[in-house]
């Protein structure tokens, strides 16, 4: 009698409290409060219900039951899809990924080479889950992107240390669609830190010359200006100089992002208070102490989450360079469809390129929410 | 504050200090930088221009819009004006900007419908139909607007062909040529109806404001949804009916290889409105989910102690203030759809900026050419930021 007192105290010696009932704790009850709540809620769960298992059958049918996973190859390196063609669209022919795959990641990379931009790739990866750890966040980011984007830029290029070299026509897939992206990215940023600082300056010419700019970019599609890059550029250097395809759609995608980047960094600059730039001018900081030490610490904190976002869409524009003929992930997915026996494929590359950009979006977007979250921690209650 | 509180010795400007040719001249340093700064990036832009003069002299490219007036040759498949590919470019370019701004309308339309309901299923309080609208969102927001254009217009290719359309409903046809659907005969009285339609909006709207004005005078409120209904739909229908009430319909038929009668949707048309509309779709439903939880639980609770029921809750107390949030976002996802609407020259549909494209290939005018894309964007999101910042305005919190 001892031990069961001792497990269930009573307040007044009464009888021991009762657990509560099944229909307002534990699993059932949660199912009666957020699927049958009532006859509305009822019927929508078992049409939704009904609708989901169908279409989950369909597709787990179409992508693993009746799919194809490898087709035999002939003697001149033609795919025999006769098989693939047989199914009709009931299932999915994923041999076209598995003999198309190193292409689609590495385009026109001589072949005995590939595992130099599958590095290249890691090597991204790897800078990017360093630079969102905040342990990271302070000086020693600057030489671990500068270190690793040379490293980047050698083993792409090679023709040091051993490495033949390989011109930049023949780079191709995933490591295009990431050099765009961070390259883009490391130099849109402090671009965009100016410009927003430019468009808050008392000064009258600089600030109308950087409004004019972000509203000049932002009024127009980014394919506008990449025309922009892959046609008029060459009329804008002196006759003799030029520049390659890739680093013109690059200089696009910086002057883009730049001006996109640039709103979100002013929305931070807006939201500190008034006080700490008086309290900063009122110490006798000079404009870039106050601005260096003061202002953008506390500023770009507040848009991380923001500027993930904006990253997260800009990542996927680099896909844009598909039109002007670079060739990046999409590009090398769609080229890869051209050849007459993968030809009505069509869909199940697009589900393995889709699913590579949605590792790397959806990673983002996590660690943003996450980011959001624990920023926010001081606010909430 | 009032006037007379303030002491007038603040009110005074400070005095103008004569400027001192120092740097320790906060104002002298301010017109060094500009200066700087000015003549920097104006000599970027004269090299820039030179060089550019240079060249075109040197590939003997005449610039000028001369070429507009000339002979497209190039032929549109869609166009809402009649075309010819013996009219000039400057037809072929309007056609083109038409072509971009119906499938810009239309989406803007059908994704603000879609991404307010996806947005509302995300706050259901059944789990099902909550967890399904995260999903989707999420999902399409994780992949390139690119791809998913790509993809949809795989999907219209594979569909079968004429002969062997899907017929999802009576009438309806759906095969790699395009969708087919039954189309009204449009006759008088469906354009007498229009108007009267219209007329009988202007009126409710008269109706429901002298409405309000005596509900100010005497604090009576009355009711305008019966005027409301007469006026805006049973006006037409009477000016349907006594102009015959004509009811025609031209339905699709095969004949041939292909259909006819009816109203027609290319493939690239129907995939490029698709994929634009889902895309922006999972965008507004964040804007719309952010916009409903922005009002909090108390501005219901506080409303319904006032005694207001369920509806004019919504209609006087929520819905202005979560539209105050909302609309910000939803014009800058307007005006992104409006520029993504420019993708469409990877699926081949011809918009302004495939026809310019085009136009610069054939007669080499690639600044004019560009100029021109440019011009009609800038032109198009301005007015739609002028329109959302006047909307804007007009529900934003008046303070004092």
């Amino acid at each position: 009698m001892s031990d069961i007192t001792a497990s269930t105290p009573t307040l007044h010696g009464g009888s021991p409290a009762r657990s509560a009932p099944i229909t307002a704790v534990g699993p059932i009850a949660w199912v009666r409060a957020n699927l049958f709540s009532g006859w509305l809620s009822t019927a929508v769960t078992l049409v939704l219900g009904y609708l989901i298992v169908r279409a989950v059958m369909g597709f787990v049918d179409w992508a693993f039951v009746n799919a194809i996973w490898s087709v035999p190859v002939n003697g001149n390196g033609v795919a025999q899809t006769q098989a693939c063609r047989e199914l009709h669209g009931t299932g999915a022919c994923w041999a076209v990924v598995t003999e198309k795959h190193r292409f689609m990641l590495f385009g026109t990379y001589p072949f005995e080479q590939h595992w130099r931009p599958a590095l290249v790739c890691l090597l991204f990866v790897a800078l990017y889950i360093v630079s969102s750890m905040r342990s990271f966040w302070n000086w020693r980011l600057i030489p671990i992107w500068a270190g690793t984007l040379t490293a980047i830029g050698i083993l792409m290029w090679g023709g040091v240390l051993g490495l033949p070299y390989v011109p930049q026509e023949r780079w191709g897939g995933l490591p295009i669609t990431l050099i765009l992206a961070t390259f883009g990215l490391a130099f849109a940023f402090p671009l965009s830190i100016l410009v927003a600082l430019g468009r808050r300056s008392n000064l009258p010419a600089i600030k109308a010359l950087c409004v004019l700019y972000v509203e000049l970019i932002r009024g127009v599609p980014l394919i506008s200006l990449l025309f922009m890059a892959s046609v008029m550029f060459p009329l804008f250097l002196p006759e003799g100089m030029n520049i390659d395809k890739l680093l013109r759609a690059q200089i696009a995608i910086i002057l883009f992002a730049g001006a996109y980047l640039a709103e979100v960094v002013r929305a931070g600059l807006q939201s500190l208070p008034k006080g700490q730039y008086e309290a900063a001018d009122a110490m006798g900081l000079s404009y870039w102490q106050k601005t260096g030490l003061i202002i953008l610490p506390q500023a770009l904190r507040t848009v991380i989450p923001p500027l993930v976002n904006t990253f997260i869409g800009f990542f996927k524009d680099t896909s844009l360079v598909l039109i002007i003929g670079i060739f990046d992930l999409l590009t090398a997915g769609k080229t890869a469809i051209v050849e007459p026996s993968w030809q009505g494929f069509g869909v199940e590359v697009y589900v393995f390129v889709g699913l590579i950009y949605l590792v790397f979006c959806f990673a983002m977007s996590k660690y943003s929410q996450g980011l959001e979250a624990e920023l926010n921690r001081h606010r909430r209650r | 504050m009032s006037d007379a509180t303030v002491d007038p010795r603040f009110r005074r400007k400070p005095p103008k200090r004569p400027l001192r040719l120092s740097w320790a001249d906060e104002r002298v340093r301010g017109i060094v930088w500009q200066l700087v700064v000015v003549g920097i990036v104006g000599s970027i832009i004269y090299w820039l221009w030179s060089n550019t003069v240079h060249n075109l002299e040197v590939r003997r490219i005449a610039t000028g819009f001369g070429f507009l007036g000339r002979e497209a040759g190039l032929p549109i498949a869609e166009h809402l004006i009649p075309y010819d590919p013996t009219d000039t470019y400057l037809r072929a370019l309007t056609v083109g900007v038409l072509n971009t701004l119906k499938v810009a309308v239309v989406g803007i339309v059908l994704a603000t419908i879609l991404g307010t309901a996806i947005g509302i299923a995300r706050l259901s309080k059944n789990f099902l139909v909550a967890k399904i609208a995260a999903f989707y969102v999420e999902v399409i927001r994780d992949l390139p607007l690119l791809l998913q254009l790509l993809f949809w217009y795989t999907i219209m290719q594979g569909l079968p062909g004429p002969r062997q359309a899907l017929k999802p409903l009576d009438g309806v046809f759906l095969s790699n040529r395009g969708f087919r659907l039954p189309a009204l005969v449009w006759e008088g009285a469906h354009t007498a109806a229009v108007l009267a339609c219209l007329a009988g909006i202007v009126a409710t709207w008269l109706y429901a404001r002298s409405a309000r004005a005596k509900q100010m005078a005497d604090g009576q409120p009355r009711r305008v949804w019966p005027a409301a209904i007469a006026l805006i739909i049973g006006l037409p229908l009477l000016v349907w009916q006594a102009m015959g009430a004509p009811w025609a319909i031209d339905w699709p038929a095969l004949r041939g290889f292909n259909f006819q009668g009816g109203m027609s949707m290319s493939p690239e048309y129907a995939a490029l409105l698709i994929g634009l509309v889902t895309y922006t779709a999972g965008f507004i439903a964040e804007v719309v989910r952010a916009g409903i939880l922005s009002v909090s639980q108390g501005q219901w609770e506080a409303a319904q102690a006032l005694g207001l029921r369920h509806g004019p809750v919504l209609r006087l107390i929520v819905l202005p203030q979560a539209l105050r949030v909302i609309i910000p976002p939803m014009t800058s996802n307007y005006l992104n759809l409006t520029k993504n609407s420019s993708l469409a020259v990877a699926i081949g549909y011809q918009d302004i900026v495939s026809i310019a494209n085009t136009t610069l290939n054939q007669t080499g005018q690639a600044i004019e050419g560009i100029a021109i894309i440019m011009l009609v964007y800038l032109t198009i999101s301005l007015s739609i930021s002028l329109f959302m910042n006047w909307y804007n305005a007009k529900i934003a919190l008046v303070e004092r």
